[in-house]
């Protein structure tokens, strides 16, 4: 059987027929990387930490989406918000975002990290997105962990859909 | 129970400005002899300080009061299954207390917090700092008259100058 021609796969990718051959852009092989092993870190602030430790647990189960939490930040690649930022915290969390690998991703769930929730007080931060770049939303008080996967998955939706974000000359 | 509170009342009738049954058996007293009305519990059983916390009167209507701030105690005695609450009026020009330190270690920590939150100061406390609250924070946040949300102009230093650190970066 020799090569007959170009044959479309699926979306973006195309096979040599008769070979193990695969020609697709390096951006769709990056997204589908990075998408697949979306590595958070564990870090909670408050009641949505325990919500997320249910989501990553067993009935829920975050591993079957390639999600594991790391306890690095140097080995993260998303870093939910899991909950009320106080003003004295701030400067943590942004620390522990500064300490992660490019390319990095901010999840904000649950109301307080979304806009301070019932929080419009001295000492909370009137969202995360105060000090952070936030890619997704997650509003609940505190969300289901259905709400949390959801959010998660629009983010590799978000990732799967991203250009030119690898090299170092980008 | 009745016992004791007729001897409190014999033994320091001069410290102890009333006595109440509330839900719980409530002596109010005197901020001077405070430190003897309370060894004399300790020595009679109430060897457990459950908690310590300040109160702000200002603006109360249920009942009339002569002090703004006051101190309230816990004590409970584990043998006899008693619970006793003291209260101690602190005046708003001359808000001190004396510290429990030297008779419960518990009461440091939560001396240092009645002190970050109500600005209340303990003679005799080792350590008297701000606890919950940012070292160079101004105000004691609990007190009545302390507004609920500071405006960007009122806004604790720190968290200005780091909202200006991150957003220089960004």
């Amino acid at each position: 059987m020799g090569i007959t021609g170009v044959v479309e796969v699926g979306e973006g990718v195309k096979q040599i027929s008769g070979t193990p051959v695969f020609i697709t852009p390096l951006d769709k092989v990056f997204n589908w990387a990075r998408a697949g092993s979306l590595w958070p870190l564990t870090f909670g602030l408050a009641c949505c930490a325990i919500e997320m430790m249910a989501t990553g647990a067993s009935h829920f189960d975050l591993d079957r989406f390639g999600i594991i939490f790391r306890a690095s930040p140097r080995q993260a690649d998303v870093i939910i918000i899991a909950g009320t930022v106080t003003k004295k915290m701030a400067p943590m969390v942004r620390r522990v975002y500064d300490q992660m690998p490019e390319p990095k991703y901010v999840i904000a769930m649950g109301s307080c990290a979304c806009s301070g929730g019932v929080f419009r007080t001295y000492a909370t931060v009137q969202g995360a997105d105060e000090f952070l770049p936030v890619d997704v939303y997650i509003p609940g008080c505190p969300p289901r962990p259905e709400a949390l996967i959801y959010g998660l998955l629009q983010l590799q939706e978000k990732i799967k859909n991203e250009k030119g974000r690898w090299g170092f000359w980008r | 129970m009745e016992k004791l509170l007729t001897e409190l009342k014999e033994l320091f009738s001069n410290f102890i400005l009333e006595q109440k049954e509330k839900d719980v058996p409530t002596i109010v007293c005197q901020r001077e002899g405070f430190l003897k009305v309370v060894s004399f519990l300790k020595e009679r059983g109430f060897k457990h300080l459950i908690d310590l916390c300040g109160v702000d009167y200002q603006g109360y209507k249920a009942e009339k009061i002569s002090e703004r701030f006051g101190v309230v105690y816990h004590f409970y005695n584990l043998e006899e299954r008693l619970l006793l609450r003291v209260k101690v009026p602190v005046p708003e020009d001359d808000p001190w207390q004396y510290s429990l330190t030297s008779l419960w270690k518990t009461a440091n920590w939560f001396e240092r917090e009645c002190y970050d939150m109500f600005g209340i100061l303990f003679k005799g406390h080792p350590d008297l700092r701000r606890i919950l609250m940012p070292e160079d924070w101004e105000g004691y946040p609990l007190r009545k008259d302390y507004p609920l949300f500071l405006s960007p102009e009122e806004e604790w230093k720190g968290y200005k100058e780091f909202l200006k650190q991150v957003r220089g970066e960004r």
